[in-house]
């Protein structure tokens, strides 16, 4: 600790602190002591935390969370190792259909045959779903998507840089069709298939010993709704995952595997084994992508294949570029950046609308939105979702989000956590210039 | 009689079909080609893979479909000025007419986004050109989808679903068509290869700074690149939705989208920076496609619908595997 003199760095120790300043470590006792008064009621409120975040925004905030672990395991691979991958949509769905095959409803292990019907296994095609609890899935699809990673890895370290990139683009093709071959896993292909809720149970008993799908107290004690519920639980998880995430990094492995970014030669000259660590990078990153599609099943209640496919790999590498690649606080910003993004975009559109009948931004209201009715021409629709123009909100916030990416590209390469760099460095020195 | 026709009936249509597949596999073989030549172009004009050639492809069968269908003009409020009168058909040299234009329209596309996002970033790593190409064909997806809407719009075929029989087998025209255009392609690129212009370019992709210190005009090359580039992936988009697969005669929101992911694989067995290469890429994988597309069908309640257009990828992979820079790219040599 050295009070003072924030960048005096007396040891390697303290070179790699996860919270170097005393600043940031007050900021964390500080919410630490908050979050503590909230779940006890003893900040004069009534219903302790239901305020907390309303309840439109936490649905956003929660798939925020959840999309966070996944893009932890991005940054590994991409980040840290160096490894460009459009594969990370195929290892969620990896993660996500082993949680729903243990945890999900379904008709047994015979069911879980491929072909089951066509071996006469059973009498007609089931779904594969094992109804088992919680503390079986959840960990289970992390290994089962690491597990997976490592069979992929020897196809995918034999080539580098862009060859790379393509090839884990076949692999979101080769999932999807997958998912096609066994409905038996994936249910329909259209409309998917349910995820087993977020419940705690000991085994297969009624009622679950920690759920988190309905109103009500946790322990007999904390009052939360339901959402407040999946919340915490899901942070709870985020920081854990942010914390093995750090720890990676400033271990021996992630400095092996930066080595290998920075120049795969001289990381093997210096001693590193380049496909193995090379292995293990697919393989850390494949157990956050499977164990945040589980999670996001699980969330969601219902996920159909199509969800699994390219654009999602797209929004991971959006996230990273946004957000800053190579960096755990970077990749957390550009999470919440591109999570909350359609949202904002939605409420902004909604209140634009709510100006048309009158208001002082009508006129910008009038050219912007269409109702559809002949004349009314804008680019934005406020009554359609089906494709077609005048494009609805979902469609632009796709184009948005496409020149997000060009736009962080081109002019602020380091993303949002550069922004914050040179923020808090202009503000570190102020009112001097460095 | 015939000795082709005589053979047809005695084998119980196995020579129809096996004709048939084998005219399906060239004319799709074709296209990928056609495609996978504007992806060869701006590789090694640019040294961009450029995930965006499916948006910039499609975009041109969205041209296209403008140009000789009345369905009205997608995002503007007044009536297609272009249109033919209505349920007419244009005429064969109408047609081409539209087409070069439409051609025209898409490489005027592929400079404004040289222009405007690749330029800027001259020198830069290749990931970070990569993944402005990804952000273009995410954005300019939905207003490609949107053009089109629920219905696919039609190209205007002249030549429409009109068939004519080979030895018991039934082909649409479009099949030769698709083989016309890409001979026609692989020629223009050839030639343009021996222009001068196509030397500068390989020059350029050889050392930029290079090309540069002997008067090369970097930035033209670039330009001339990215529009002939995507030129031909608007010319493969709009065979791509000729009769003899699923749009059949239209640019259609479902499968257009695709195109340029599946010719992915191609440019890959061929390797990324070769024309050559592209040409026989295009032609193997189409094969193994459609073969196994026809050859393999009664096994499609264990390999599930649509397992054909996995193939190609799959074949990727082993070949990946197998030979890392494709059939006939150039080996990155790893300087220490």
């Amino acid at each position: 600790m050295s009070f003072g003199r924030p960048l005096l760095r007396r040891s390697y120790a303290e070179d790699v602190q996860i919270l170097p300043t005393s600043f940031q470590k007050g900021l964390l006792a500080f919410s630490g002591v908050l979050v503590t008064l909230m779940v006890f009621g003893k900040l004069g409120l009534d219903t302790p935390i239901v305020w907390f975040l309303g309840n439109t925004w936490i649905n956003n905030v929660t798939l925020a969370l959840i999309f966070a672990i996944a893009a932890l395991g991005i940054n590994i691979l991409v980040g840290v190792t160096g490894q460009v991958s459009l594969g990370h949509a195929f290892f969620m769905g990896v993660g996500a259909y082993t949680a729903v095959s243990l945890g999900g409803e379904g008709d047994g292990i015979k069911a879980c045959v491929p072909w089951h019907e066509e071996m006469g296994l059973l009498e007609r095609a089931g779904d594969c779903g094992m109804g088992l609890p919680m503390w079986v899935w959840l960990p289970m699809a992390p290994l089962i998507a690491a597990a997976v990673g490592i069979l992929v890895a020897p196809a995918a370290v034999k080539v580098r840089g862009l060859y790379l990139a393509i090839v884990t683009v076949g692999l979101v093709f080769i999932g999807l069709h997958l998912a096609r071959m066994f409905p038996n896993y994936a249910g329909d292909y259209e409309s998917g298939r349910k995820w087993p809720g977020l419940e705690f149970r000991l085994w297969k008993e009624d009622t679950p010993l920690i759920d988190m799908t309905e109103d009500g107290k946790w322990f007999g004690f904390i009052t939360l709704s339901e959402e407040q519920k999946q919340f915490f639980f899901l942070l709870l998880l985020l920081l854990g995952a942010l914390w093995l995430a750090k720890n990676l990094v400033r271990s021996r492995t992630g400095r092996a595997l930066q080595a290998i970014r920075d120049r795969d030669v001289a990381a093997e000259v210096m001693g590193v084994p380049e496909f193995e660590y090379k292995r293990l990078g697919f393989a850390i990153s494949s157990a956050y992508a499977g164990f945040a599609g589980a999670l996001w099943g699980s969330y969601n209640g219902r996920l159909s294949p199509v969800d699994f496919s390219l654009t999602l790999s797209v929004e991971f590498i959006a996230i990273l570029l946004i957000g800053g690649a190579g960096t755990v606080a970077g990749t957390m910003m550009g999470t919440m950046f591109v999570e909350l993004i359609p949202e904002i975009v939605k409420r902004m559109t909604d209140k634009l609308s709510g100006q048309l009948g009158g208001g002082w931004l009508e006129p910008l209201a009038n050219v912007l939105l269409t109702k559809g009715t002949p004349g009314d021409f804008g680019p934005i629709s406020i009554t359609t979702t089906s494709p077609g123009w005048p494009m609805s909100v979902f469609l632009w916030n796709l184009v948005i989000y496409g020149v997000l990416i060009i736009a962080f590209v081109i002019f602020e390469p380091l993303g949002l956590y550069g922004i914050w760099l040179r923020f808090r460095n202009y503000w570190k020195g102020w009112p001097f210039s460095y | 009689m015939n000795l082709a026709v005589l053979l047809a009936q005695e084998s119980g249509g196995t020579i129809a079909i096996l004709t048939q597949t084998i005219f399906k596999s060239i004319a799709l073989g074709a296209i990928y080609a056609i495609t996978g030549l504007g992806f060869v172009i701006i590789f090694k004009g640019t040294q961009v893979l450029n995930f965006a050639h499916g948006a910039i492809a499609m975009a041109g069968a969205v041209f296209m479909s403008i140009l000789v269908s009345d369905g009205g003009l997608p995002f503007l409020p007044f009536d297609n000025p272009f249109a033919p009168p209505a349920g007419e058909t244009p005429g064969i040299g109408r047609w081409l007419v539209c087409l070069a234009l439409a051609l025209a329209f898409t490489a005027l596309l592929g400079l404004v986004l040289e222009r405007l996002c690749i330029r800027p970033m001259v020198g830069q790593s290749l990931f970070a050109m990569a993944v402005i190409t990804l952000g273009i064909e995410i954005a300019l997806r939905p207003f490609n989808v949107d053009a089109v809407a629920l219905q696919a719009r039609s190209l205007g075929i002249p030549w429409g679903n009109e068939t004519f029989g080979l030895f018991g087998a039934i082909l649409p025209k479009s099949f030769i068509a698709a083989i016309i255009a890409g001979v026609v392609s692989f020629a223009a690129v050839y030639i343009f290869y021996r222009s001068k212009l196509g030397i500068a370019m390989r020059a350029v992709a050889f050392d930029q700074e290079a090309a540069m210190a002997q008067g090369i005009n970097v930035g033209r090359v670039f330009a001339i690149a990215w529009g002939f580039g995507s030129a031909l992936a608007g010319l493969g988009a709009i065979f791509f939705g000729m009769s003899g697969w699923p749009p059949n005669g239209a640019v259609s929101g479902e499968t257009h989208p695709v195109l340029a992911f599946r010719v992915l694989p191609v440019i890959i067995l061929g390797g990324l920076d070769s024309v050559i290469g592209a040409v026989y890429g295009g032609l193997i994988i189409a094969t193994f496609e459609i073969f196994a597309g026809e050859y393999l069908s009664q096994w499609n309640s264990i390999l599930g619908s649509g397992y054909s257009t996995i193939v190609p990828y799959i074949a990727m992979l082993v070949v990946l595997i197998v030979k890392p820079y494709g059939l006939f790219g150039t080996e990155e040599i790893r300087r220490v």
